[in-house]
C-alpha cells in the first residue's frame, strides 16, 4: 500500500514569528512609557492614541481596498497601529482631533501606501505625519502641558476630551492657563536671550537631567527599548549610536562653554530622543540593513538632532533627523555591505 | 593573514574550535529514533533502483527487462559519476520511469528488480593489501564500487579523492556532525561501526595522500566519541583525532565545519582543497572500507525513519531501491495525523508526493511530519527589512536584499551580493516574520544566473565566431590584394627584364655605338 502526500517547500517547521508578533512586541514595549506619560501629563495622550489609531486604520483599509489588497492580513499586522501610537506620542496631549486626521492621512496614504505599502516606504510614516502637522500648524503643535505636579489646572479625562474636540479649554484663562513651554523650548529661548544654562535650569520645569516628568517618561521608554533588545526585535546598534552619539558630540560643547550649552545627559533626557533611539530610528523598513550601516544611521540621527537643537529653528530636531537619515539609508546600505563568507 | 599563517591554521584543524556567523539552535529530536539498534529490514518484494541519483545526467542502464542479475552486479554506468549496482540477486522486471526523490522532479528512469531470494553475490574483487596498494588503485576501486558522498550531495568520492591528490591535501575531515534535527543515521553508524569508519578514514587518507584525519562529531553525541576514540587506538592511528563541535545548525555544512575547525573560510568560488582539506561524510568512509577491503559495492546505507508521523521511529541499514513504504511498514506504519513526507531533515529536506519513492544513496532520513509539526500555509507578507535573515545567515549574505534584487531581475546586483555563496540552509526562511520563501527565490535566482552565464557564453561564442570570420575574410582580401600587387610588380619586373635583354641584344647588334646613351633611353622607357 502506498500513500500520497501534499508537498510544500522547506523548511518543514512552523515559522518562528510573524510580522504581527513583531509589531505587537513593539507596541507592548511602549506600554510602560505611555503609562508614565499619562501619570505625569494627564489622560490626553490616551485620547490622542485612540484618535490616531482610528484614523490610521480608516486610511489603511481605504488604501488597501483602493490597491486591491486583502484587508485581513494587512490590518492584522498592527503596522498602522504602531505608526499611529508613535505619532501620538510626539504631539501635545491636547492637540485638536483633526491634527491626527491630517497627520495619519500623510503618514498612511502618502508616506506608506503611495510608496507601495508595508515594507516599501522610504520614510518613517509616523515622522512624516508628525513633520507635516508640525510645519503646517505650529500653534497647535506647541501647546504643551506642564507636568501635573506643576499644573494649576490638571485636566481630567472628560475635560481633555472636550478640549481636543472643541478646541476650547474649560478653565478660566483658556489655553494660556494650562500650557507651558517645554524644557527644550525654554532652554533654547533662554540661551538665545543671553541667559546662562545653570540659571535657566533653576526653573521648576527642569528635573535632574531633562525636563521634570519628561525624564521619567524617557526612562520607561528606555525600559521598553531594553525589552525589545532582549527580544531581538531591534538591534543595539541604532540606540547606542543615537544616545552615545548625542553624549559624545555634546560633551565638548558643554566642556568648552557650560553656560550656553546643556549637559550631555540633558540632551538625552529631553524631547523625543530616547523614544526615537529605541522606537523610531530603529524602524527597519526605512533604516539601514547592515550593522555598520545602522551605526552610521544612528550617529547621523544624533548629529542632525544636535545641529537642529543648537542652531536650528526648532527646539527638538529628532523627527527631521530621522527623515533626513531615511533618505541617506539606501546610500549607506550601498557602502556598508557586509563581507561575505570566503570573500 | 599571510598564506603561511593560513596554512598553519589549516594544519591545526580541530585543535581549537571557532564560530561561524549566524546559524540556529534547533531542538534536535534525535533521541526518538536512537532507541533500537540498527537492523536490515526483510527483503522487499521489488527493488526500484534509480539511475539518476545526483545532480547531472542519469546513468546508462547495462541491463534489460528479463535479465538475471547478481547482488552487487553493476547495472548502470556513466563516465564522470559513480557506478550503480544491483542490491539483490533477481530478475530485472523493467527499466522504466518511476517516482524518485530528486530535486529535478517527480519521475526518473529506474531499474526494477524482483529478488529471487538467493542473495547470490557477484564475484567480489577487494584490494588485497590496501596499506601497500597504489593510491590510484584505491581510487579506482571506489569508482568501480560506486562510492559517493552519503551526506546528501552524492558527489562521487573517487572524483573528490583524485582532485584532492592533485591538489596536495594535508587534512581529511570526516563529517559526523549531522546538524539537521531528527536525522540520526550517522550517529547510529558511529556508535555501531566505529572500526569501519576509522578503517575507511585510513584508506581515504592513503588514497588522498593526507597527513591527518579529523573526525568531527557533535558535543551531544554521548557514546560516539568514546567508541571512535577506542576504535582509533592503533599504531598508525596517531594521526586521527576526534573533535567535538557545538551543535548549531548548519554546522554540518562543509564550509561551516571547516570554519569551526580552523577559523578559516573556504575562498568564495573555491573548494576546501584550496585550504588543503577534503571533507567526507563518516558513512562514506565506512562505504570506502567495505569497497576496498571486501570489494563490496555501495548497495545499502543507514537511513533514519522518524518524525511524529511514524509509530516507532528507528534506523535501518536499507538496500538502495527499497521503497519508503516498506520501511515505514516495519516501523508500525504512520500515525493518524501524518501530513507530510520529507526526504532529509526539516530544514533542507524536500517533500515527496508518494511513499513509493525508493531509497537512494543520498537518502539519509525519511521524515513523516504531522500537521502540528508543519505550519499552516502562511500568507506571504512583504519584507519589512527586519534583518533577522542577515543575522542568521551562515554565509553572511543579506537575504532580504537578494530577495528584492532577484524579484526585480537585477542580476548584476544579485551576483555582486553573492547569491552563489548561498548554501540554501533555510535559516533565513525559518526566521522570516513575513514568511517569504527565500530559499525558493534563491534557487530560482541561481538558475537564472546559470542561464545568463550560458547565454552570454553562447552569444559570446557566436560573436567570436563572427569576428573570426570577419578577420579571416579581411585577411584573405588583403592577401589577395597583396598577391595581385606582387604579380603586377613581377610582370613589370619581367617587362623590365625583357627590355633589358632586348636592349643588350640591341647593344650587341650595334657595336661601336654609345652604350651609355642606349642605357639612358632604356631608363626613360622604364619610367614611362
Amino acid at each position: 500500500m502506498t500513500r500520497n502526500f501534499q508537498t510544500s517547500g522547506a523548511p518543514h517547521m512552523p515559522p518562528q514569528t510573524t510580522v504581527a508578533t513583531v509589531m505587537l512586541q513593539v507596541l507592548l514595549a511602549l506600554v510602560p512609557g505611555v503609562l508614565a506619560y499619562t501619570w505625569f501629563f494627564g489622560p490626553g495622550i490616551l485620547i490622542q492614541i485612540m484618535l490616531a489609531t482610528v484614523f490610521a486604520l480608516i486610511f489603511e483599509s481605504l488604501m488597501l481596498r483602493l490597491r486591491g489588497r486583502p484587508l485581513k492580513p494587512f490590518i492584522n499586522d498592527y503596522s498602522a497601529v504602531l505608526t499611529a501610537v508613535l505619532f501620538a506620542l510626539c504631539i501635545p496631549p491636547l492637540a485638536p482631533w483633526w491634527i491626527s486626521c491630517i497627520a495619519m492621512l500623510f503618514a498612511i496614504v502618502f508616506a506608506k501606501h503611495l510608496y507601495g505599502g508595508l515594507g516599501q516606504n522610504v520614510f518613517n510614516p509616523a515622522m512624516v505625519g508628525y513633520v507635516v502637522v508640525l510645519i503646517s500648524f505650529p500653534q497647535a503643535m506647541t501647546a504643551w502641558l506642564p507636568p501635573l505636579a506643576l499644573a494649576e489646572h490638571g485636566l481630567g479625562l472628560l475635560d481633555s476630551l472636550f478640549t481636543i474636540f472643541s478646541g476650547r479649554v474649560p478653565v478660566e484663562g483658556g489655553w494660556d492657563a494650562i500650557t507651558l513651554a517645554t524644557p527644550l523650548d525654554t532652554l533654547k529661548t533662554g540661551v538665545e536671550s543671553g541667559r546662562m544654562v545653570p540659571e535657566i535650569r533653576n526653573s521648576p520645569i527642569f528635573g535632574d537631567y531633562g525636563g521634570l516628568g519628561w525624564e521619567w517618561v524617557a526612562n520607561w521608554f528606555a525600559l521598553g527599548g531594553l525589552f525589545l533588545l532582549y527580544k531581538r526585535v531591534i538591534s543595539w546598534q541604532v540606540p547606542l549610536a543615537v544616545i552615545g552619539g548625542v553624549i559624545l558630540l555634546s560633551l565638548p560643547f558643554w566642556l568648552a562653554d557650560p553656560d550656553s550649552n546643556p549637559f550631555p545627559l540633558q540632551h538625552v533626557f529631553s524631547g523625543a530622543l530616547v523614544l526615537a533611539a529605541f522606537f523610531i530610528a530603529t524602524d527597519p523598513v526605512s533604516g539601514c540593513v547592515s550593522n555598520k550601516g545602522r551605526l552610521i544611521f544612528g550617529a547621523g540621527v544624533a548629529i542632525i538632532t544636535l545641529v537642529i537643537r543648537r542652531w536650528g529653528g526648532y527646539p527638538d530636531g529628532v523627527a527631521f533627523a530621522v527623515l533626513l537619515m531615511n533618505m541617506a539609508a539606501p546610500l549607506i546600505d550601498r557602502y556598508t555591505r557586509p563581507r561575505m563568507y570566503g570573500e | 593573514m599571510t598564506q603561511a599563517n593560513r596554512d598553519e591554521l589549516a594544519r591545526e584543524a580541530g585543535k581549537h574550535t571557532h564560530h561561524f556567523h549566524g546559524g540556529l539552535r534547533l531542538r534536535h529530536n534525535k533521541k526518538i529514533s536512537c532507541q533500537d539498534s540498527v537492523e536490515r529490514p526483510p527483503l522487499p518484494d521489488l527493488l526500484i533502483v534509480p539511475l539518476l541519483q545526483h545532480a547531472g545526467d542519469s546513468a546508462e542502464p547495462y541491463v534489460n527487462a528479463g535479465d538475471h542479475v547478481l547482488k552487487g552486479q553493476q547495472i548502470g554506468h556513466c563516465q564522470p559519476c559513480a557506478a550503480i549496482h544491483s542490491p539483490v540477486s533477481g530478475y530485472v522486471e523493467a527499466v522504466e520511469n518511476h517516482p524518485i526523490s530528486h530535486h529535478s522532479g517527480q519521475q526518473g528512469p529506474c531499474v526494477l528488480i524482483r529478488p529471487d531470494g538467493d542473495e547470490r553475490w557477484v564475484e567480489l574483487k577487494p584490494v588485497l593489501d590496501w596499506k601497500t596498494a597504489d593510491p590510484e588503485q584505491l581510487i579506482g576501486q571506489m569508482q568501480n564500487c560506486g562510492i559517493a558522498g552519503l551526506g546528501g550531495a552524492v558527489f562521487p568520492t573517487h572524483a573528490k579523492a583524485r582532485d584532492g591528490r592533485d591538489r596536495k591535501i594535508h587534512t581529511l575531515i570526516l563529517n559526523g556532525s549531522e546538524c539537521e534535527p531528527y536525522i540520526s543515521c550517522d550517529e547510529m553508524l558511529m556508535r555501531e561501526q566505529p572500526d569501519k569508519i576509522v578503517l575507511g578514514s585510513r584508506i581515504l587518507r592513503r588514497a588522498l595522500g593526507a597527513e591527518r584525519v579529523v573526525i568531527a562529531i557533535e558535543d551531544q553525541m554521548g557514546a560516539v566519541r568514546e567508541a571512535l576514540t577506542h576504535a582509533a587506538e592503533c599504531a598508525e592511528c596517531k594521526s586521527i583525532s576526534v573533535v567535538k563541535v557545538t551543535k548549531i545548525y548548519p554546522e554540518g555544512g562543509e564550509r561551516q565545519l571547516i570554519q569551526v575547525l580552523t577559523g578559516l573560510e573556504v575562498p568564495a568560488g573555491g573548494r576546501p582543497s584550496d585550504l588543503g582539506m577534503v571533507c567526507q561524510n563518516v558513512a562514506t568512509a565506512a562505504a570506502v572500507a567495505d569497497a576496498v577491503v571486501e570489494g563490496k559495492p555501495l548497495i545499502e546505507r543507514y537511513i533514519t525513519v522518524t518524525g511524529n508521523g511514524i509509530s516507532h521511529p528507528r534506523n535501518f541499514q536499507a538496500l538502495i531501491g527499497t521503497s519508503f513504504s516498506h520501511l515505514v511498514d516495519i516501523c508500525g506504519g504512520y500515525t493518524d495525523d501524518v501530513a507530510r513526507l520529507v526526504v532529509g531533515g526539516p530544514m533542507m529536506g524536500y517533500p515527496v508526493a508518494s511513499d513509493a519513492t525508493p531509497v537512494v544513496k543520498a537518502s539519509n532520513c525519511i521524515l513523516a511530519l504531522t500537521q502540528q509539526d508543519i505550519a499552516e500555509p502562511q500568507v506571504e507578507m512583504p519584507c519589512i527589512r527586519c534583518g533577522e535573515c542577515a543575522r542568521v545567515c551562515p554565509a553572511t549574505l543579506l537575504p532580504q536584499q537578494l530577495n528584492l534584487q532577484i524579484r526585480n531581475g537585477l542580476w548584476e546586483q544579485v551576483e555582486e551580493y553573492g547569491l552563489s555563496a548561498c548554501i540554501e540552509c533555510g535559516c533565513c526562511d525559518f526566521v522570516c516574520p513575513s514568511h517569504i520563501p527565500l530559499v525558493e527565490w534563491f534557487r530560482y535566482g541561481k538558475g537564472q544566473l546559470r542561464k545568463r552565464a550560458s547565454e552570454t557564453g553562447a552569444t559570446g561564442r557566436a560573436r567570436q565566431r563572427f569576428e573570426n570570420r570577419e578577420a579571416r575574410l579581411l585577411r584573405e582580401k588583403q592577401e589577395r590584394a597583396e598577391k595581385m600587387a606582387q604579380r603586377k610588380r613581377m610582370l613589370k619586373d619581367k617587362a623590365k627584364q625583357q627590355d633589358r635583354i632586348r636592349a643588350s641584344i640591341e647593344r650587341a647588334g650595334n657595336k661601336g655605338r654609345d652604350i651609355p646613351e642606349a642605357e639612358k633611353t632604356n631608363g626613360k622607357s622604364d619610367d614611362t
